[in-house]
């Protein structure tokens, strides 16, 4: 049974079945049957990869229209910090957030100042006794559910607090009803501006037992179009940025981890890159460090699929835009000596481990024996044609009848030249 | 009762970009077959520490590993200069590994003992100028 809410979808108009995402897949997720692709959504991690890839725009994520926000009374925007990195010659984080205003929300609270607070937070979990190290960020909802699906020895190493967006969306609400003692809790929107489609399938599952206090999530692109046109350079803003560098950086990769403040980190990006990371964890075979941050886009979430800009130059404005901030603005009260509860998810969602054959260990080596003989019948070039990735998962879908022997191209010609062959009474046809 | 499944490896020698190739692939072979987290890391961990120890010792070597019912059975083999004194190189901290090998960071004299800390049964035939034969088991 499969109840988990994906957000990366196919339009099956647009796809000619190329085999481009396919191959790019980091999970083997995507087969290409009848000359369009298929997305397996018990092995899909919402990494967005395919959308990247696509030639022909026929990956589409799914996020929530600005206009759903209509339907709230109070409607409070949440911007990822990724959003500042979007605007050419920005000096003055406040002209985003005005602009934020202007196009109908009431109240603006940054994700780069519930970013401050985790990291606060994070300083002092890393001090607790007992907990598994490294602790891996869980602040990216690709790599939690990768984890889940494949690295599952690994789950006691993520970290348990709640992610920057989290942490903001319930501050933002707890402030709204606070200075607006009329409104209902029910009457206020919160919603995230988002870089990447992960974040909606984290919205729209929940994590475990927690359900997102975010509202919407809208499309980053979709925004910047409604802001390049109310950001005026002459406009006096209303509202000043609440966030240091420290928040703000937390849109690159490395930029949770320097937070830290301590050298044993290790900030890695790109889903393949993660995952060789993850490996190694794995394997015991990686320095002792205390942290490790990973980021399933290039860059960190600069990189995200719904962003404008590219990740290099993203970077490159986020350092210009950064350099006379302060370090933070916003930290733990004085002498707290702990993480309030409030800040702990209490169970990461149970996922079903990716690529378990069967559930009973001798029935996965009868179909693994199986496999591998079938994978020595096949011709090991790794083309797609057949709709599989590769050969290996080529002859898994054989074996788990997924798939027909003749939809290899190189097996399909040898059966032709075959019958070629007994028609013409054994004379080869290339005249050998 | 299944067959026992034999994962069959080539370790390439002097070659550390892909040294720790092997591991990966048995640890995604063995989470096909659905064996326990613990059980899969205890044999990648063996087989990684194996198969680096085969490229900086003896350039290189083979590897099986068989799954059957009850356990995993990793079997190195190479064809390198052996071990002299087995229960010297058992030792932490014992090494003889070279100053290139060592400033990349491996070489720590951890290998072998690790290989016995991660397996519930371990053998070492070695014979000098000959070769060494591993064979270690995870019981699950």
């Amino acid at each position: 049974m499969n109840t988990y809410i994906h957000s990366v979808s196919l339009d099956a108009e647009k796809c000619t079945g190329c085999t481009t995402c396919m191959k790019h897949c980091p999970t083997e997720a995507i087969r290409v049957r009848g000359g369009c692709a298929e997305i397996d959504s018990e092995r899909c991690i919402d990494c967005g990869e395919c959308i990247r890839n696509c030639t022909h725009n026929a990956k589409k994520s799914s996020y929530d229209s600005f206009d759903e926000i209509k339907k709230y009374k109070f409607k409070i925007a949440l911007p990822a910090p990724a959003l500042l990195a979007q605007f050419d010659n920005l000096d003055n984080i406040d002209y985003v957030l005005q602009g934020l205003l202007d196009i109908g929300f009431d109240d603006v609270f940054e994700v780069a100042k519930g970013a401050e607070f985790v990291s606060a937070y994070t300083r002092l979990y890393l001090q607790t006794e007992g907990i598994k190290k490294p602790v891996i960020s869980s602040a990216c909802p690709v790599i939690v559910r990768l984890i889940g699906l494949r690295f599952p020895f690994l789950k006691d190493n993520l970290m348990p607090l709640l992610p920057p967006m989290e942490v903001a969306a319930s501050m933002a609400k707890e402030r709204a009803l606070m200075q607006h003692p009329e409104l209902k809790r029910e009457d206020i929107g919160v919603c995230f501006i988002s870089p990447c489609p992960a974040k909606v399938s984290y919205v729209r599952n929940g994590f475990g037992s927690y359900k997102s206090e975010v509202d919407l999530v809208v499309s980053m692109s979709e925004i910047y179009l409604l802001l390049i046109n109310v950001m005026k350079r002459e406009k006096v803003c209303t509202v000043s940025s609440q966030a240091g560098r420290i928040g703000v950086s937390w849109a690159l990769c490395g930029g949770e981890a320097s937070a830290i403040i301590n050298d044993k980190i290790i900030a890695a990006d790109g889903i393949n890159n993660v995952i060789s990371v993850l490996d190694q964890i794995e394997d015991g075979n990686i320095p002792p460090v205390d942290f490790v941050e990973l980021n399933a886009c290039p860059g960190g979430c600069v990189g995200g699929v719904l962003t404008i800009e590219n990740p290099f130059v993203a970077k490159n404005r986020l350092h210009t835009l950064r350099r006379y901030m302060p370090v933070s603005l916003n930290s733990m009260p004085p002498g707290e000596s702990y993480v309030p509860a409030k800040y702990f998810f209490l169970d990461i969602p149970n996922y079903k481990p990716l690529s378990r054959l069967s559930d009973n260990i001798g029935e996965s080596m009868r179909l693994m024996s199986q496999i591998q003989a079938v994978r020595k019948e096949l011709p090991g070039i790794d083309c797609g044609s057949c709709g599989a990735p590769n050969c290996r998962a080529f002859a898994e879908d054989l074996v788990l009848g997924h798939a027909d022997k003749n939809d290899c191209i190189i097996a399909y010609k040898e059966l032709i030249k075959k019958y070629i062959r007994d028609y013409s009474g054994g004379e080869t046809v290339d005249g050998q | 009762m299944a067959e026992p499944l034999v994962f069959h490896f080539v370790v390439d020698g002097d070659n550390f970009t892909s040294a720790g190739q092997a591991s990966v692939q048995v640890k995604k072979n063995l989470r096909q077959l659905g064996l326990e987290p613990e059980t899969i890391r205890r044999v990648s961990i063996a087989m990684y520490e194996g198969e680096i120890n085969m490229v900086i010792h003896a350039g290189g070597g083979e590897a099986d590993v068989i799954v059957s019912d009850n356990c995993v059975e990793i079997i190195l083999k190479d064809c390198g200069p052996g071990i002299a004194d087995i229960e010297q190189a058992m030792q932490e901290g014992f090494s003889t590994a070279p100053d290139n090998i060592r400033s990349l960071g491996f070489g720590a004299g951890m290998g072998l003992p690790n290989m016995k800390r991660y397996t519930d049964y371990m053998q070492i035939d070695s014979v000098v100028g000959k070769g060494t034969t591993i064979t270690m088991r995870v019981n699950y």
